[in-house]
């Protein structure tokens, strides 16, 4: 089970013949994700690690049946990507790519929620059920399946907090990286109401970093929806300097919002334990579980 | 990337936003002699961080005379510990009122929003904060913009008078052009004051999306680079994003989110850490190399921590520059290794093989200790 991705899940690789693209194809179908095929518009009829690669989306939709694609193209051709996705009728589409503009990223946006496509990312890692398919570029090895929900702004963070989990024994129901940028497809609330109507999900771990208030509406939706699951936050920059973007476009505190602290204490004001080191987390989970 | 007030107006005047009569000065000769060709001027420092009027640094000056003496008197300062070393030097305007128009990203509605406040001239925040009522703000579509009679409903909460009201629309329309054609993230007037000469935009502030860069070659090369940045562009031209801060721990991390939590780490265990510095995704031996290079030059740095866990990152990839970085420089700090994820394995026989001084660490907590310890504190 899980949430968004799992065993029915076909993915279409956009831009496989990149060097990113290649690699992390050929580790997702390792991990036993069905990668039915990969696009890269002028090298179709080519394979890549035995996918076969066509022109277009829409192709390999007719041809695959894939229903989720994955998107390694450059920034500056990766909105083109995602609209033809949306076009091509697939309906979860996760962008690994980093560095796309954020006025290209409000009108992309506004596309996909007009067709009801879920977008994840951009600047992201990607989703992972384990044990059933990883649409990412994460090391699935760390991964084990289980009943704690995992959403992140983050990647490598993630898998940090992840190793975490599995030295005591926490495997992921889903964990999701919803990405470093200030305009993402899917956020802390979409995840959480995800996680809230998945049976198998049991509890939520939920990474935030400064920038946006993403993290405060979260805490707010927690609060007033009484949210049924117990859910544990870290949030990354605590001594992050004020007007500095910390290496993701959406990481920034500025005029003085977004801080580490303004966020923990809105958790904290929701009844989230927020933990102060990644090595935390599992063990606030025991008290909480 | 934030533009300079000087470079913010001189977009504006491309648009036809009404902005001062003004030049640029980085002596006081030029000052004055700015003055003498425009009569009663304000010579305003020119720096990217807030509050320079409360630091001392906008003056207003009677004479060319008096304005040489306060370019003077402004170019020998810092602010926030940044040395002024451009003033402008711009008409003086009688003010009648003043008011605010901005354009921001809306991270939360994932749309552009527009605002005006008939509160200008102070810090939009404090406005927010304290009458948030005298906001007046809305979401344009993204793909349609902001569409005339929207700026107009906004700005007749700011003027009753309509005709005055017709102007500032105007104003609000071109204001979003820029926001949009210069791939802003936001785009300000504040204030924007109504003078005996009618609106004029007496200040200016855009912050260009660094993403976007790429397709706005003219204003990437407006930048100037300031005293103390040299580092994070140099790092920027090499794919990688640093910060420096303060302590005396270097670290080398891919990604944002874990570079932000080591060093919130290395502060929980009682550390400093000198920097913030992600590798990104990809990475080659060539970045690593670069990585070192940025971090060896801060003299600051006794000891440099790799935090690696490897995803899209693979972890031979990141020894391999190690390797290389070492045995080419003269590393004569202590470098302390964590290596997890994608090629792991790999990664540590390349160091394990490659018989060189470094001081291998099994896990993020381990490695801060670590690095603390030999660091010093």
């Amino acid at each position: 089970m899980g949430v968004l991705v799992g065993k029915d899940t076909r993915v279409v690789v956009q831009g496989i013949t990149g060097r990113d693209g290649s690699f992390h194809a050929a580790r997702m179908k390792e991990y036993g994700t069905q990668v039915v095929a990969g696009v890269t518009p002028g090298k179709g009829g080519q394979e890549v690690s035995g996918i076969p690669v066509y022109n277009t989306v829409k192709e390999a939709v007719e041809r695959h049946g894939a229903n989720t694609s994955i998107i390694f193209v450059p920034a500056r051709f990766a909105p083109d990507a995602i609209y033809e996705a949306a076009d091509a009728g697939i309906k979860l589409i996760v962008t690994i790519t980093e560095g796309i503009p954020v006025l290209d990223m409000m009108k992309v946006v506004k596309y996909l929620d007009e067709r009801g496509v879920r977008l994840i990312g951009p600047n992201c890692p990607g989703i992972i059920t384990p044990g059933e398919c990883k649409v990412g570029i994460m090391p699935g090895h760390i991964f084990k399946k289980g009943k704690v929900g995992v959403v992140s702004r983050s990647g490598t963070l993630t898998y940090e907090v992840v190793y975490h989990l599995g030295v005591h024994g926490f495997g992921q129901s889903t964990a999701a990286g919803i990405g470093g940028d200030p305009i993402i497809g899917t956020k802390f609330i979409d995840m959480l109401e995800l996680f809230r109507d998945d049976p198998e999900t049991e509890a939520v771990v939920l990474i935030g970093e400064i920038g946006g208030t993403d993290e405060e509406d979260a805490a707010e939706y927690i609060k007033n929806t009484s949210y049924p699951k117990p859910v544990v936050a870290f949030i990354a920059g605590r001594t992050a300097p004020p007007g500095k973007r910390m290496g993701h476009a959406g990481a920034i505190i500025s005029g003085g919002k977004g801080t580490a602290e303004e966020k923990i204490k809105a958790f904290e004001n929701a009844g989230v334990k927020v933990a102060r080191i990644p090595q935390e987390i599992p063990l606030i989970l025991k008290e909480v579980l | 990337m934030n533009l300079y007030e000087y470079q913010a107006k001189e977009i504006f005047k491309k648009y036809g936003i009404p902005v001062p009569e003004e030049e640029l000065a980085r002596n006081p000769e030029e000052a004055k002699r700015i003055a003498q060709r425009i009569g009663r001027v304000v010579v305003k420092a020119q720096v990217l961080v807030g509050g320079r009027g409360k630091a001392g640094g906008i003056k207003l000056a009677e004479t060319p005379e008096d304005a040489g003496k306060k370019a003077e008197e402004i170019l020998g300062m810092e602010i926030k510990g940044i040395p002024v070393r451009k003033v402008l030097v711009s008409e003086a305007c009688t003010i009648k009122s003043e008011a605010y128009m901005g354009v921001v990203v809306d991270r939360k509605e994932k749309k552009p929003c527009v605002m005006v406040s008939p509160e200008g001239g102070v810090d939009i925040e404090e406005v927010a904060r304290k009458s948030p009522e005298k906001i007046f703000k809305l979401h344009p579509d993204p793909v349609y913009g902001l569409l005339p009679h929207q700026a107009r409903e906004l700005c007749f909460k700011l003027y009753e008078d309509p005709k005055l009201a017709q102007e500032a629309s105007s104003i609000l329309l071109k204001l979003y052009k820029v926001f949009v054609e210069t791939d802003a993230s936001l785009a300000e007037i504040n204030p924007l004051a109504l003078t005996d000469k009618g609106l004029i935009a007496l200040d200016a502030k855009i912050v260009v999306d660094d993403n976007a860069l790429f397709r706005h070659p003219d204003i990437e090369e407006k930048r100037e680079i300031e005293p103390g940045e040299e580092k994070e562009i140099k790092a920027k031209e090499h794919g990688l994003s640093y910060i420096k801060l303060t302590g005396n721990i270097g670290c080398v991390v891919n990604g944002a989110g874990l570079a932000m939590a080591t060093m919130d780490m290395i502060k929980h265990f009682g550390g400093e850490p000198a920097n913030f510095l992600d590798i990104g995704g990809s990475s080659s031996p060539e970045k690593v190399k670069a990585a070192m290079e940025i971090l060896l030059s801060d003299e600051n740095v006794k000891v440099v921590w790799f935090n690696i866990f490897g995803g899209i990152t693979r972890c031979d990839d990141v020894a391999q520059g190690m390797v290389q970085a070492l045995r080419e420089m003269d590393v004569k700090v202590p470098v302390v290794v964590r290596l997890t994820g994608t090629n792991e394995d790999k990664g540590r026989k390349i160091l394990e093989e490659s018989n060189l001084p470094v001081y291998p660490v099994a896990s993020m907590e381990e490695g801060a200790k670590k690095a603390i310890e030999l660091g010093g504190k």
